[in-house]
């Protein structure tokens, strides 16, 4: 095993943890539990209602417009990462060029916030 | 068989199998469940071969922004998902073809390996033995690459530009909070002192 993969071992270790554990609480749900079905344990809650159609519907676009750029932005983030881990040994060079990209997006972020698109109203 | 050798087996079985799953669960919520569980697996494949921050990029960006967005799509868009399976067997010559498209390409890049044994080199590029995978990346990417990597700059504003051009329409009569218009009232503006006289109205 590389020396490196020692460090990830005890997610490793976690994950191994989190199945067990959850497959044992299925496996007991399934044959330690008394199953005692009943067609109101299903139904809605004391005074909710009954559904009225299907939870599918239109909605507005706008929450899609929020999605996007989250990931955009989010991309962007990304980017800062290894910059900021690599940037005593890349110099000014890899410091104006980071300024670059993120004046760039700066210019998005600018046309974002002018045509209102941050909004919700 | 080493631990790093189990790991690969299970981590790949698994992301074959719940990418199998995606195409095959019928409900669509179940399929990018299945979609996020091969993102986890792939990111673990991809730290057992050293790329640490392709790892944790997958997590971050796939699993956290695209994945939820796709989750979203599932759960809320008006589409009726048993009528999109209708045109299955219609489009089952297209699928099979682009599949042996992907199938033959794969082979190709297998293919080449085994040929010119000068690929090899190219197969895998360990990251140098006293700088993190991070930090050798980063000391590519903003340098060597800054072509490519402005690029990737403005396709991210491009494609900011487009979902604002493409969604954004101004509505009309929604009344907004302006505060530097609330902060600006005084009592001079904003009330009006009236006399009263007694036993007379206003």
């Amino acid at each position: 095993m590389d020396g490196f993969l020692f460090d990830y071992l005890p997610i490793l270790i976690l994950t191994l943890i989190a199945v067990v554990v959850s497959g044992l609480f299925i496996v007991l749900a399934l044959t330690v539990y008394p199953d005692r079905p009943d067609p109101e344990k299903l139904s809605a809650y004391e005074s909710g209602f009954d559904a009225f159609g299907d939870a599918r519907g239109k909605f507005d676009v706008r929450f899609y417009l929020v999605a996007i750029l989250f990931i955009i932005f989010d991309l962007e983030v990304a980017f800062l990462f290894p910059w900021v881990v690599a940037l005593k040994d890349i110099g000014l060079y890899g410091w104006l060029s980071m300024g670059v990209f993120l004046t760039i997006l700066t210019v998005g972020f600018a046309y974002e916030w002018k045509k209102g698109a941050l909004e919700w109203e | 068989m080493s631990l790093t050798a189990i790991v690969f087996y299970v981590l790949s079985s698994v992301t074959v199998l719940s990418a199998v799953m995606v195409i095959a669960a019928r409900n669509p919520v179940h399929s990018v469940l299945f979609l996020i569980l091969a993102f986890f697996n792939s990111a673990g494949l991809f730290v057992l071969l050293g790329a640490e921050l392709l790892a944790m990029l997958l997590v971050i960006v796939y699993v956290g922004a695209v994945a939820v967005l796709f989750l979203f799509v599932v759960m809320m868009l008006d589409i009726n998902f048993v009528r999109l399976r209708e045109g299955f067997l219609r489009y089952f010559p297209i699928g099979v073809l682009i599949g042996a498209v992907l199938a033959a390409e794969l082979v190709f890049v297998v293919g080449t390996w085994v040929l010119t044994p000068e690929m090899a080199g190219n197969l895998r590029q360990p990251t140098p033995e006293d700088v993190t995978n991070t930090r050798a990346l980063g000391q590519l990417i903003y340098t060597d690459y800054v072509f490519v990597f402005q690029t990737a700059g403005m396709i991210l504003l491009t494609a900011m530009i487009g979902a604002i051009v493409l969604t954004l329409r101004k509505r009309p009569g929604v009344k907004r909070q302006n505060i530097a218009q609330q902060l600006a009232r005084s009592p001079e503006t904003a009330i009006e002192i009236k006399k009263v006289k007694t036993g007379e109205g206003i």
